[in-house]
């Protein structure tokens, strides 16, 4: 059993609920213990640092503190929501690369009787820990509900791909983490060539028409590519795409419906665990009809598909006029 | 420090004014006085200031005192060693005085051009005059070093820089061993189908070069090779060169085309085409390759896979294929190397956001060159990547991989001619509408402008903005089954999505993958981009900082193939003028090893960035070849039992110069400005 | 000796470096656009980020502080990672953002007031929140939304993903305290720059 802090960050506790309730769910899957931090405060998402510059880096600078004094055999937080993980990882980042900064935070902390020494914890979003720790193999011996059939579009938004100072994630421009983890659980999954385009993130409040621009290039693409559903893994880009969809609709006049889903609920349903202990049905857009589809699958009826496994072969018919792609890259860590 | 004055030195000590570049921060007449006086317990005898000490007139004056004064010894005070040590040490070679016997203080360099206060600088100045003297009288009479050039020359690479190198040296009447890695010699230039501005087909200007290579009896032609091995120095290296197996027998084969007809693998060839065409797993990479010979691949044969097929061997009328060949290894003399070995193209799958390699119709540079040329895998027709589609518009994105600090932060500098080239095919062969997207347009070179000139005449639409991503997620009607290229229009200062059905990546270029391994095996340095470091940037772009290795072509930098044909001259000029003379004369400054001090350590052993360092396991001492060492003095810093002096830079020399610098009583921040 | 030099005020790109962490890199744009064509939000911007680049460099301190390009912001990264420059921009627009509440310039102020309200529930409370936020903002500047907004929150209430309360920290008195101190800090340090 691996042993990790655990940040679940404000919208966890509403908005985002699903989203701890599947974590919650799978957790012993997964095999891991989550210790909350106590008395954590709000990261500041990307308003408070609009507003000020010092103490948003204190907010969060309180959050590394009690997190390093709770630090009972690990020193990793794990942070499940975007924002709150990169505002967490940002300050440990910016205070250990700007002295100035550094001793200005702690000499903000000190007035309420707290220290921090940047580097005393790391911070990690739960995908990164899902994919680097526990690993697709392990994911894969789990599932006993395959997601067969279920056309999935991965959407990975911005904050963990960007600015992602530690590269964890691959690529920020076209990451294929959480392509991976859902592949393991047996759903079809769609190359989603928005993955990391932007959700609206606050542009709903401040001006929702150019929110609701982003959130049908983001609908619009995972259905033209014919996706059941949308996989999130951030309360703000889960929040926009699922209850702003129907504003979007009658901005635009349209009638799209995806469903928009934790990666955490996918994960549970294919490890076998029931709708409702993984808070599914409390979406705005009804995903029924989708799931329905794995329950289909479950019986057997349906065939996986393999669109997203695209092999190059270098055979080819005689009268076959076209030029051949190239190769996809390999890095060179993968290759070793 | 008072040695008799029958054996002490006469030493001459002139202070240059440089104009006002010394003059105006150091007091050099007081300098000059001072050194006459305060130094001739040192044996000082005579001490002058002088206006400019390089001219004829200030030659002269030191001429005319050696001569006179009967001066042993000679310090100068003016600029950097880099600039006139040699004019001096001419000047006391003409009077009769052994030129080793001179030194030159930079009291330009190292405290004019970097202090402010007069007082002070000069009293800098002053000191290190006191630690040139001091050294002076320590230094010994040296005979420059005499190598001579054995005649035949190594050119590695067969691109257009390496071909014209070959072809010049070859054509003054000495041999030339051409070594290229790749079956045929020609390199990317053989792969492009029109030169920029003039439009000149490359085949057409290229292919009787490649001709006069491979038949020239003054060139020994081995392609399919590598270098494996470099020893000796300038006049004299021994090179090793692997012949890696063809599995055709030169000797028989006429090239005939027999056995890549009959053979049944088709391949991809990652190569010559760029990945976009096909060859077989025995083939020629081109029509026009020089020599004649295929190449098997093993890889892709059916034979070497599962010990049956032979279609080749069975067919072939002169029994030329061997599936037994091994490599060989060929040791050849020669007195100079050239290195051509080129450039690769930047990855265009390192940016994700343009989506080669995802995105069926965005092609590279180098496929579109395929494209367009008639001989390439579409005949010459600009067509999608389904093989018959004509595009009706295709953009055109400039700078990808360079200028840019997440991939390369240099400019490529062929690129911007390279795109216009493209629109202008584009325009020509299809009527498509055509965009280019730059950051900066770059067109500085004889008719370069005129042909961007020429490009917009003819409708090329240009936008001048960096692309931010190319996608096929379509965000409204008209972009549907469309690349779409967003970007900001920086002129009109619009975001714009520009829907196409082609994009072409203008690639950067980038050095070899192993650069750093080929440098190493010749005993030269790269730049931490990986080209190959020159010996100096403007006046000697051609040598390295080895004697005897020289440099053309992109591999030194990119450049286009005017400026690379224009290298490869160079480069061979200098060769012909060195094998003309004969011999050449080295600097004496070499290191030392006193085989009864050495260890046997071996700490030097790999230090020594020029492979001058021999190690003799049965005697467990450590040698010095003069012939390869430039005397940089690292292994002399690192011997740990001090067995390793540098001639002109012994202990007793460089502990007298400190001795001079410290002699006389100086203001405290005065040593901390004495750097 | 040297004479002291008088003291420049310091230019409008000089206050933009000094208050943003690290280094910004913003005087080595080249503005090639990469920015401006990556944003999301660029076709709603006054100016695109490659502009209000240039209009910092040109001092344009007043014109760039009233322009709602900071407040667009999404806060996405694509600019940042993609700048061939590597000039740290999504952290200059917070830059910019908090000197044009400062300096009390920008025009439209919904976005102000939101960031302001949602920093008042977190300091009264160490924690966000959503019900609160959103209905204080919407009554104030989309109150014509206010309905069709308050059906989706009934049915975030209804599906639980909604509270009437604000939830609350234990430690309250220290994060005030905490945050008083920065604010101190800050102005002390705003106060030194100007003299």
């Amino acid at each position: 059993m691996s042993k990790y802090l655990f940040y679940p960050g404000c919208s966890l506790q509403r908005s985002a609920r699903p989203y701890l309730d599947s974590l919650v769910a799978i957790k012993d899957d997964l095999d891991i213990e989550l210790l909350e931090i106590d008395d954590w405060n709000c990261c500041g998402a990307t308003e408070y640092i609009s507003v000020a510059r010092l103490p948003a880096y204190a907010l969060n600078g309180r959050n590394l503190a009690l997190a390093a004094n709770q630090s009972n055999g690990t020193s990793t937080v794990v942070a499940p929501c975007s924002a709150c993980y990169l505002n967490l990882a940002k300050t440990d980042r910016y205070m250990r690369i700007d002295p100035d900064l550094n001793a200005s935070v702690n000499d903000a902390l000190a007035a309420g009787g707290l220290h921090y020494d940047p580097g005393t914890v790391t911070v990690r979003h739960l995908l990164d820990i899902i994919y680097h720790q526990i690993g697709i193999e392990a994911i894969k011996r789990k599932v006993v509900r395959p997601l067969t059939g279920l056309r999935v579009a991965p959407y990975y938004g911005c904050m963990i791909v960007r600015p992602d100072y530690e590269n964890r994630f691959g690529s920020p421009e076209y990451p294929d983490v959480l392509d991976q983890v859902l592949r393991a659980l047996g759903a079809t999954v769609v190359d989603f060539p928005v993955k990391t385009h932007c959700c609206g993130g606050h542009m709903t409040q401040i001006s929702p028409p150019v929110a609701y621009e982003l959130i049908r290039r983001l609908i619009y693409a995972a259905d033209s590519y014919q996706a059941d559903i949308l996989a999130t893994l951030c309360p703000m880009c889960q929040l926009n795409l699922d209850a702003y969809q129907d504003d979007m609709n009658k901005h635009f006049a349209t009638d799209y419906s995806v469903p928009i889903v934790y990666f955490t609920q996918l994960m549970g349903l294919a490890f076998g665990h029931e709708p409702q202990e993984l808070g599914l049905g409390k979406e705005m857009v009804d995903p029924r009809p989708a799931l329905a589809k794995v329950g289909v699958a479950v019986e057997g009826m349906v065939s996986a598909e393999t669109t997203s496994t695209k092999r190059h072969s270098q055979r080819r018919r005689k009268d076959d006029p076209s030029l051949p792609m190239p190769q996809p890259l390999i890095k060179e860590e993968d290759a070793s | 420090m008072n040695p008799s004055q029958d054996e002490k030195e006469r030493i001459g000590v002139y202070v240059c004014h440089c104009g006002s570049n010394i003059a105006g921060v150091v007091d050099v007449e007081d300098v000059a006085v001072w050194a006459g006086d305060k130094l001739a317990d040192e044996g000082v005898v005579v001490s002058r200031d002088y206006k400019f000490m390089c001219s004829s007139l200030g030659q002269e004056m030191i001429e005319q005192d050696i001569a006179e004064q009967g001066l042993t010894r000679v310090v100068v005070a003016a600029c950097s060693p880099h600039l006139h040590e040699k004019t001096f040490r001419g000047a006391c070679a003409r009077a009769g005085l052994n030129p080793y016997l001179s030194e030159l203080v930079s009291i330009r360099e190292q405290v004019s051009w970097v202090h402010t206060d007069k007082q002070k600088a000069t009293a800098k100045a002053k000191a290190m005059i006191a630690g040139g003297v001091e050294r002076v009288i320590e230094q010994e009479a040296l005979e420059p070093l005499k190598v001579p050039i054995h005649p035949a020359t190594l050119v590695v690479g067969g691109g257009i820089a390496g071909i014209q190198a070959a072809l010049e040296i070859a054509e003054s009447g000495s041999l030339v061993y051409l070594v290229e890695r790749e079956p045929s010699i020609g390199g990317h230039m053989a792969q492009f189908d029109k030169t920029f501005p003039t439009l000149d087909c490359a085949a057409c200007i290229l292919t009787p070069k490649m001709v006069d290579a491979g038949s020239h009896p003054n060139i020994e032609l081995y392609t399919w090779s590598e270098v494996e091995r470099v020893d000796g120095s300038v006049g004299n290296f021994t090179v090793t060169i692997k012949k890696k197996p063809r599995y055709v027998n030169e000797e028989l084969c006429t090239g005939c085309g027999i056995c890549v007809e009959k053979c049944t693998r088709n391949v991809i060839d990652g190569e010559f085409e760029a990945g976009l065409g096909y060859r077989k797993a025995i083939y020629t990479p081109f029509p026009q390759a020089v020599p004649k010979y295929p190449v098997l691949d093993t890889e892709n044969c059916t034979y070497f896979e599962k010990g049956k097929c032979k279609a080749c061997q069975l067919l072939c009328p002169t029994g030329a294929i061997d599936f037994e060949q091994t490599e060989q290894y060929i040791t050849v003399t020669v007195g100079n190397i050239i290195l051509a070995t080129g450039f690769d193209l930047f990855d265009a799958r390192r940016v994700p956001q343009y989506g080669y390699g995802r995105l069926k119709n965005v092609f590279t540079s180098l496929e579109f060159e395929r494209l367009s040329n008639a001989a390439g895998p579409t005949n010459g027709e600009i067509v999608l990547r389904d093989g018959v589609t004509k595009p009706e518009s295709v953009g055109i994105i400039h700078c990808v991989g360079s200028r840019d600090r997440n991939y390369n932060n240099y400019c490529s500098v062929i690129c911007c001619m390279q795109s216009l080239k493209f629109a202008h095919l584009v325009k020509e062969r299809t009527g498509a509408t055509v965009y280019n997207f730059y950051i900066d347009m770059r067109t500085a070179y004889k008719d370069y402008d005129e042909f961007y000139q020429h490009v917009m005449e003819e409708g090329t639409i240009f936008v001048r903005g960096r692309v931010a991503e190319v996608t096929d997620a379509a965000r409204r009607s008209g972009e549907e089954d469309k690349l779409i290229i967003q970007v900001e229009d920086t002129l009109a200062g619009r975001q714009r999505r520009i829907p196409v059905d082609m994009v072409v990546l203008s690639a950067g270029l980038e050095p070899r993958r192993d650069a750093k391994q080929v440098a190493h095996t010749f005993g030269i340095s790269c730049s931490a981009n990986g080209w190959f470091i020159e010996k100096h940037p403007k006046l000697d772009p051609i040598a390295t900082m080895t004697e005897g290795v020289y440099i053309a072509g992109c591999v030194q930098g990119p450049k286009d193939i005017p400026s690379s044909v224009a290298q490869g001259a160079a480069a061979a000029a200098r060769v012909i003028s060195r094998i003309n003379k004969g011999e050449i004369e080295l600097e004496p400054i070499r290191a030392t090893v006193d085989a009864h001090k050495c260890s046997g350590c071996r700490i030097c052993n790999d230090l020594c960035p020029f492979n001058a360092i021999v190690w003799h396991e049965d005697e467990m001492v450590t040698e010095i070849n003069h012939a390869l060492c430039q005397g940089c003095g690292t292994c002399v810093a690192a011997c740990p039992a001090g067995a390793i002096s540098g001639t002109g830079f012994s202990n007793e020399q460089v502990m007298s110069q400190i001795e001079g610098l410290l002699m006389f009583e100086q203001p405290v921040d005065l040593l901390a400005m004495a750097v | 000796m040297t004479p002291i030099a008088p003291t420049k005020p310091r230019s409008f790109l000089e206050q933009v470096e000094a208050g943003t962490p690290g280094d910004s890199r913003l005087s080595m744009c080249i503005q090639c656009g990469t920015c401006g064509g990556s944003c999301p939000s660029a076709e709603d911007m006054d100016y695109s980020p490659r502009q209000i680049f240039a209009m910092i460099r040109a001092d344009m301190k007043d014109r760039v502080l009233r322009s709602n390009s900071p407040w667009y912001c999404v806060s996405c990264y694509y600019c940042t990672i993609r700048c061939p420059q590597e000039v740290h921009i999504t952290d200059i627009m917070y830059t910019l953002k908090h000197m044009a509440i400062e300096a009390d310039l920008y025009r439209d102020s919904a976005a102000p007031d939101l960031s302001n309200t949602f920093v008042s529930y977190v300091e009264n409370n160490g924690r966000s929140f959503e019900f609160g936020l959103a209905t204080r903002h919407y009554l104030k500047h989309q109150p014509l939304n206010l309905v069709g907004a308050a059906a989706m929150g009934l049915e975030m209430f209804s599906k639980g993903r909604m509270d009437w309360r604000p939830e609350k920290i234990k430690q309250t008195k220290q994060l005030r305290a905490i945050l008083k101190r920065a604010k101190a800090i800050e102005a002390s340090q705003k106060m030194e720059a100007v003299a």
